[in-house]
């Protein structure tokens, strides 16, 4: 599969292999860090950036991809669009079908709501289903929550809103539980101690698995429980505004994406667990995100005039694939350097401590690739660096990584590398979106019966985070939220259902003078040709 | 890669369309001009929502892959399953014992296993599902968990199976079974839990969510790591 001149890199890889398994690479002090972000990394670019003209950030910087979803207009218009006959009243609204949206109707639906779960794709089409690598908790005796709080905030810039850091850390454990009593198959010893390895970033091994189809096999084992309960779900329907009673959030509209009908959904609380913003494509990278990752939940909230926060970064995952073309973008898991896989260029060197921050490892990458010139060429122009995955057979023993990594062992036989004995080419790729909406530990938004649970909200990870820490933000704030929105539920009465807040949004819009022909949200990229876009009609 | 120019016959549904000869399935369908609502979710080999059948002209052997994995190869007709009609039991774990009778009270239809081993031919994931199945017959249910693990739930083996058993519905039963039932308990976690609500750890917490950022940054650095090798 590999081609002559990466095969003789290859050889160049394997000749220092035995000398780099001695080699002791020493962590970057914070100021080697920052020096190598701000030359490196993408983020740090000004011009990726856009100060917003409307809405409640108004006249702060945001990814630019960002700001043109914000700042453009509903796909109603609120003057004359019918919302009188309401077509399903709930308790609550669950807007998302992944790991925050599945544990966030489980919790609810428990704590007597009804619930209604509307997702734009197939219940369990997400992120959460593609996470591989683990999910963090500290619970081991070395371990403590207040050390996991440490790397939370160390590894997010000391950013990080407290609160939000401390609602992770101090659930965690009982995440684990919770999951490990819905069945969810976790690596463990003979004796039930859960096995657990190190992540980027982390002081501790804390990193739980269930194989490398942790986000998978939790994800399946919500949806089978939320099938079993009594939980409506509405698939292939996006939420494409919310419904607002003064400054309350009191349902949403929903939009059959097969039938373009809509429909109106009157709740008493509505949780967005929307996920996250990866195939907007920030600056061109590729993506190791779902289909559906467009940051829609993000766009309706802040029309309703919910402040967003961090959303001047994006985070790119170190290892995304260089090669094969077929699968560029996808995630390589970090478990690979959890285990012990070096970071190669092509003259066989290691120029990083594999284990240091998803953003400094990117940055790293991307210097040893664009300034220093030692990153390897692909077919397709693609540049990348060496994973040296052999090394994990070595380290652990032979079949290690069939047993550890059957996901990213099957990924590449596909394609005919085997990455027990061939190196994988790497190079990074838009994978989280780290900040988000802003909510508090409850997990309740700024605007009143709205929620915000998993990628959608921002704040716990400062501007970076760390592995292992997303799919227990889903679950952990999943879980808020499905509580909080049940017990609000019950205290509180059925709203008016209203387009105030999008008449006064179009209001802005047009007083600030902008028209760019952007509709939001943008609910599923388009990746057809330019070609053929050209030459559709409409019937 | 020149060569990447080289377009290639393969038809969607019937249809023919002309596609460079190096993308997967769901590349080409986009290439040709379709622009996806099912039959595609994580694009990456994780979600099942795929599911793809093919057959090459004057070759009667029925193929199958996932559209995000699969690449398109010449005068290849294929047509996507995004999804099929599958028969899956409401139960309530918490009642269920992790037994045999369990998976045939719930599914009675697994006892129409011919052993005809077309779910395993079929599986994009290469897992051994008849085997599977026959040690979810057998009662034997941590075998049933450990094979099917790495099951995404597309669909296939249930569309070819002629017993019409829905194999992967059984199989997340299995894992859900076994993951509450037989796996051994994390002690230490709960051991954790219980510290937590009694407030071990909130002094601790509470001073670091009021410490201010320099004295942040001098326990950061000065934090020791667990040495890689460390057991447990």
């Amino acid at each position: 599969m590999y081609t002559k001149e990466m095969i003789d890199s290859i050889n160049r890889l394997e000749e220092t292999r035995r000398k780099r398994m001695k080699q002791e690479l020493s962590l970057l002090t914070l100021e080697e860090k920052y020096d190598l972000l701000n030359k490196f990394h993408p983020d740090y670019k000004q011009e990726t950036l856009r100060e917003l003209k409307i809405g409640p950030n108004k006249g702060e910087k945001v990814i630019q991809e960002i700001a043109d979803l914000f700042e453009a207009y509903s796909k109603i218009n609120p003057n004359n669009f019918n919302i009188s006959e309401i077509d399903y009243d709930t308790d609550v609204l669950v807007i998302g079908g992944g790991g925050a949206g599945a544990s966030a109707a489980l919790i609810a639906q428990e704590n007597g709501a009804s619930v209604l779960l509307a997702t734009k794709l197939r219940f369990g089409d997400s992120n959460t289903m593609m996470a591989q690598g683990g999910i963090q908790a500290a619970d081991k005796p070395n371990d403590s929550p207040p050390r996991h709080y440490m790397d939370v905030i160390g590894g997010g810039g000391f950013d990080n809103i407290p609160e939000l850091v401390s609602a992770l850390v101090r659930d965690a454990p009982d995440a684990i539980v919770w999951l490990e009593d819905l069945g969810v198959m976790f690596d463990k010893e003979s004796d039930g101690t859960m096995i657990t390895i190190h992540g980027g970033g982390t002081s501790r091994k804390r990193m739980h698995s269930a194989r490398d189809y942790t986000g998978g096999e939790i994800m399946k084992t919500l949806r089978d429980e939320v099938r079993n309960r009594d939980i409506e779900i509405i698939e292939f329907s996006p939420a494409i505004e919310l419904l607002t009673d003064d400054g309350k959030c009191t349902g949403a509209i929903l939009y059959n994406l097969e039938t373009d009908e809509y429909f109106i959904v009157r709740a008493k609380t509505t949780i967005l667990a929307t996920g996250g913003a990866g195939r907007l494509h920030v600056q061109d990278f590729p993506t190791s995100n779902h289909y559906g990752a467009t940051a829609d939940g993000l766009v309706i909230a802040y029309r309703a005039g919910n402040p967003v926060i961090f959303m001047d970064n994006i985070q790119y995952h170190p290892t995304g694939a260089a090669f094969p073309e077929q699968i560029v973008g996808l995630l390589v898991t970090e478990k690979c350097r959890g285990l012990g896989a070096q970071l190669v260029n092509n003259t066989g060197e290691r120029f990083i401590y594999e284990l240091e921050t998803r953003d400094v490892e990117s940055a790293a990458i991307i210097k040893e690739c664009v300034e220093i010139n030692k990153g390897i060429k692909t077919p397709t122009s693609m540049i990348g660096v060496w994973l040296d995955t052999p090394m994990i057979d070595i380290i652990h023993g032979k079949g290690t990584i069939q047993k550890k990594l059957p996901a990213m062992y099957r990924q590449y036989q596909r394609f005919d590398i085997d990455m027990s004995k061939e190196p994988l080419l790497v190079y990074p790729t838009q994978h989280f979106q780290n900040g988000g909406l802003i909510v508090n530990e409850k997990a309740e938004t700024k605007i009143a019966n709205l929620y915000g649970a998993g990628e959608v909200e921002g704040g716990v990870h400062g501007r970076n985070r760390l592995m292992g820490n997303s799919l227990l933000e889903c679950i952990v704030f999943g879980r808020r939220a499905g509580k909080n929105a049940a017990l609000r539920a019950k205290e509180i009465e059925r709203g008016k259902l209203t387009l105030e807040h999008i008449k006064r949004y179009h209001t802005e819009l047009k007083e600030a003078n902008i028209d760019r022909g952007i509709i939001s949200p943008m609910l599923l990229p388009d990746y057809r040709r330019k070609e053929t876009i050209a030459r559709m009609i409409d019937i | 890669m020149t060569e990447d120019k080289k377009m290639i016959p393969i038809y969607i549904t019937g249809k023919k369309y002309l596609v460079p000869y190096s993308l997967t399935i769901m590349k080409a369908m986009e290439y040709a001009g379709y622009r996806y609502i099912r039959g595609c979710g994580c694009r990456g080999g994780f979600c099942g929502g795929c599911a793809t059948v093919y057959r090459f002209k004057d070759d009667y052997k029925l193929q199958s892959g996932l559209a995000c994995q699969t690449v398109v190869e010449e005068n290849m007709y294929l047509v996507q399953i995004p999804f099929f009609p599958a028969n899956k039991a409401d139960y309530n774990l918490e009642e269920l014992k992790p037994i045999g009778g369990t998976l045939l009270k719930l599914y009675p239809e697994l006892a129409r296993c011919v052993s005809c081993n077309t779910c395993t031919k079929v599986c994009p994931q290469d897992i051994e599902v008849m085997d599977y199945m026959q040690a979810a017959l057998r009662g034997d249910i941590t075998n049933a968990a450990d094979i099917s693990f790495d099951c995404i739930m597309c669909g296939l083996c249930a569309a070819r199976c002629p017993a019409e058993i829905v194999q992967y519905n059984i199989a997340i039963l299995c894992r859900r079974l076994y993951g509450k039932f037989m796996s051994p308990k994390a002690e230490h976690v709960k051991v954790r839990i219980a510290e937590i609500s009694e407030g071990k750890f909130d002094d601790e917490l509470k001073n670091l969510m009021k410490s201010d950022i320099k004295i942040l940054k001098k326990l950061y650095k000065e934090r020791d790591i667990e040495p890689e090798e460390s057991q447990r």
